[in-house]
């Protein structure tokens, strides 16, 4: 097994106000996977993104690449990182510099990573990446940021990630901004990357639906913490944490069956309790003890943890490391070791 | 419908361009009955919210209002003065518009915007009798009256959102047009905010129409459903129906474009992007992307025809899909 990137124990906290509390996650570079972490806005999402992306320094805790810290990781391992890990953003329209074309956003990495040694090579290379995630090269080459739709500029940001070849893709938020038309096919872009190129993918999102129909794991986040994780079929059909079961719950669904809008009072949240469950003061099942310590994640089966005393006859999970839950796809070897098919011949890699 | 709150007729908006004319509402017509909940969904830039500003006769310059008649309780809007119409908006129809929540002003307390709406229609309370009186709406939405006398930064998201429902039911209004009212909160707020709007449009007996894009938002909440493409309805039906027996193409795409939580390998989108405006394809708007489309769709613009007794299609081939 080698691990890619690995988190330990990371925490981050802002002054007063925790954002991200002891979070271990180990992506592994054989066992690719998908795994989407979905919680409400100010969850600790976005934190253990940036985080993973080394865009944020853990305040408690480190993030291991390839087993080094990556606060002292020598320039040629960090350089090494800044093209195994590729980030996607939120927001389509913010990431562009608008006073340059779009094809800025493409050869500058083809530049800086020496991708390629001419311009017609760099030129093939950029098509081949904007074709895989079903863009038509002549239509985008050329334009500016604001003569293109959304949906084309996030898959741009895709085929960016691509042409680096990287192991993991950390997407924060990447359809949240685009039509819901547009969603299923950049989810199925960056499904089909990871399928076909073995490419483990950090979904971040607040949409469980979409986590559900993409990912192969998932880290249910509420108020800086992990409350539930595992394979994700499992959390889904079967959600033990009182909050997934909200989360659940609160989608509203294209059904006959009308019981979402109920004429009831909304529970208005209340301020967590001090060092107890984040979610004691919303939770229907609340214990004493709840009100008193943080519960441990146990592990309720081989494929998930719950981070709820209710579940306390189950073990604790060793380590608390999350990468030990999480399912894997088992590496092909024909897909690891073949170049994948849109690589143009004689490419610099 | 005898007993319709608003009437829309053919109500068309378009808006100058240098490349050319958009035509953002083309021929739109709906009634709303009291206490119904209509809703409005398609893609972005559809043209839903431009009917709910035209409603409200609030299109600006470069855009205008070509033509077509909106008539609340009977009442033709069009021929009313600028003093009328602006005594209308918000104590006859009220608008929560899209981003509402970021619409607060940052440095006045909720209690004063609530004032400022009620002094701008002529109301003119007592100290006492004001904040009773806001006191009673705020509790209406679930806010503690306390919040009349914070900032809107000292609000979350759906604390601000229910506060803009207080401003738009604060004259009663008949009608309530909220434009995407959830779109920037997660899925529990989202919840919790629609009960709200649920609870006090039963309330206050006032008609509803809910403009979005959210399919699943859409079949929970409305009684009737209109699906919007490229400025025209092409479907309207009350939602059950719309659900389980979609009649239009796209009414179908965007139904199953709708990520699943019941079973795994239904995502797919739309193929193809909306069409610009401007520079429309001649006969069916959606023909482009449609699986259905044959050579007359090319040719020939379908007209909304009648289905039963409630709903309407725009499609050649409505017939064979349903």
């Amino acid at each position: 097994m080698s691990v890619l990137l690995r988190a330990e124990h990371a925490g981050k906290t802002y002054g007063p106000l925790t954002a991200l509390r002891d979070v271990s996650l180990a992506i592994d570079q054989e066992r690719p996977s998908i795994t989407a972490v979905v919680g409400e806005s100010g969850s600790g999402k976005t934190t253990l993104a940036r985080i993973l992306l080394g865009l944020e320094v853990p305040t408690t805790g480190r993030v291991l690449y390839r087993g080094e810290d990556l606060r002292t990781v020598g320039a040629a391992a960090r350089t090494a990182f800044r093209r195994d890990v590729q980030a996607i953003f939120q927001d389509p329209y913010e990431v562009y510099n608008p006073f340059y074309r779009v094809d800025h956003v493409l050869t500058t990495p083809v530049r800086k990573f020496r991708l390629a040694t001419s311009t017609a090579q760099a030129r093939a290379l950029i098509e081949a990446v904007l074709r895989a995630v079903g863009l038509r090269p002549e239509e985008i080459l050329g334009r500016f940021p604001h003569q293109l739709s959304g949906g084309q500029r996030q898959r741009i940001m895709v085929a960016r990630a691509l042409l680096l070849q990287p192991k993991l893709i950390v997407a924060d938020e990447p359809v949240s901004m685009v039509d819901a038309s547009l969603r299923a096919t950049i989810l199925g872009s960056l499904r089909t990357l990871h399928e076909e190129l073995g490419i483990s993918i950090v979904y971040i999102t607040h949409d469980l639906a979409t986590a559900y129909q993409i990912s192969d794991n998932i880290l249910v986040m509420y108020r800086a913490g992990v409350v539930e994780a595992g394979a994700v079929e499992g959390i889904v059909t079967r959600p033990e944490h009182p909050y997934t079961r909200l989360l659940i719950a609160s989608i509203p669904r294209v059904s006959m069956e009308r019981n979402w809008v109920s004429e009831a009072e909304p529970v208005v949240a209340k301020v967590a309790a001090v060092g107890g469950c984040g979610f004691v003061d919303r939770c229907p099942v609340a214990m004493a003890e709840c009100a008193e310590a943080v519960p441990p994640l146990y592990r309720t089966a081989a494929d998930r943890v719950v981070a709820c005393y209710r579940y306390r006859t189950a073990p604790e999970l060793a380590a608390a490391d999350l990468g030990t839950v999480l399912v894997g796809v088992a590496a092909d070897d024909s897909r690891m070791c073949t170049a994948p098919n849109w690589i143009v011949d004689g490419g610099g890699f | 419908m005898s007993e319709a709150v608003l009437e829309v007729r053919d109500l068309r908006v378009s808006f100058a361009h240098p490349l050319g004319l958009v035509r953002a509402v083309d021929g739109v017509s709906f009634s709303l009955a009291a206490g119904e909940r209509l809703g409005l969904a398609g893609e972005s830039g559809c043209g839903k919210s431009t009917i709910a500003l035209a409603i409200l006769r609030m299109i600006r310059p470069p855009g205008r209002i070509d033509g077509g008649s909106v008539r609340l309780d009977g009442v033709e809007l069009s021929a009313l003065d600028e003093e009328a119409m602006r005594r209308l908006r918000l104590a006859g129809i009220a608008l929560v518009p899209q981003g509402s929540m970021n619409s607060l002003n940052p440095v006045m307390r909720i209690g004063q915007q609530i004032a400022d709406a009620l002094a701008d229609h002529g109301l003119s309370l007592a100290r006492a009798a004001f904040d009773a009186r806001t006191a009673a709406l705020l509790t209406t939405v679930g806010l503690r009256p306390g919040v009349a006398a914070m900032y809107p930064h000292q609000l979350s998201g759906g604390m601000k959102q229910r506060a803009c429902i207080a401003i738009a039911i604060c004259l009663r209004p008949r009608v309530i047009i909220a434009d995407e009212p959830t779109s920037a909160l997660d899925v529990v707020v989202q919840r919790q905010v629609m009960e709200t709007l649920a609870r006090v449009q039963h309330d206050l007996g006032a008609a509803v129409i809910l403009v979005g894009h959210d399919m699943g938002l859409m079949a929970q909440f409305v009684d009737r459903l209109g699906i919007m493409y490229a400025g025209r309805l092409v479907e309207v039906a009350p939602v059950g129906q719309m659900v389980t027996a979609p009649r239009h193409p796209y009414t179908r795409a965007l139904i199953s474009s709708l990520p699943s939580l019941d079973h795994k390998g239904g995502l797919q989108g739309i193929p193809g992007l909306a069409p610009l405006l401007r520079d429309l394809p001649p006969g069916c708007a959606f023909h482009p992307r449609c699986a259905l489309a044959a050579e007359r769709c090319r040719r020939e613009a379908p007209a909304l025809r009648s289905f039963g007794e409630s709903a309407v299609v725009a499609c050649h081939f409505a017939e064979t899909v349903a």
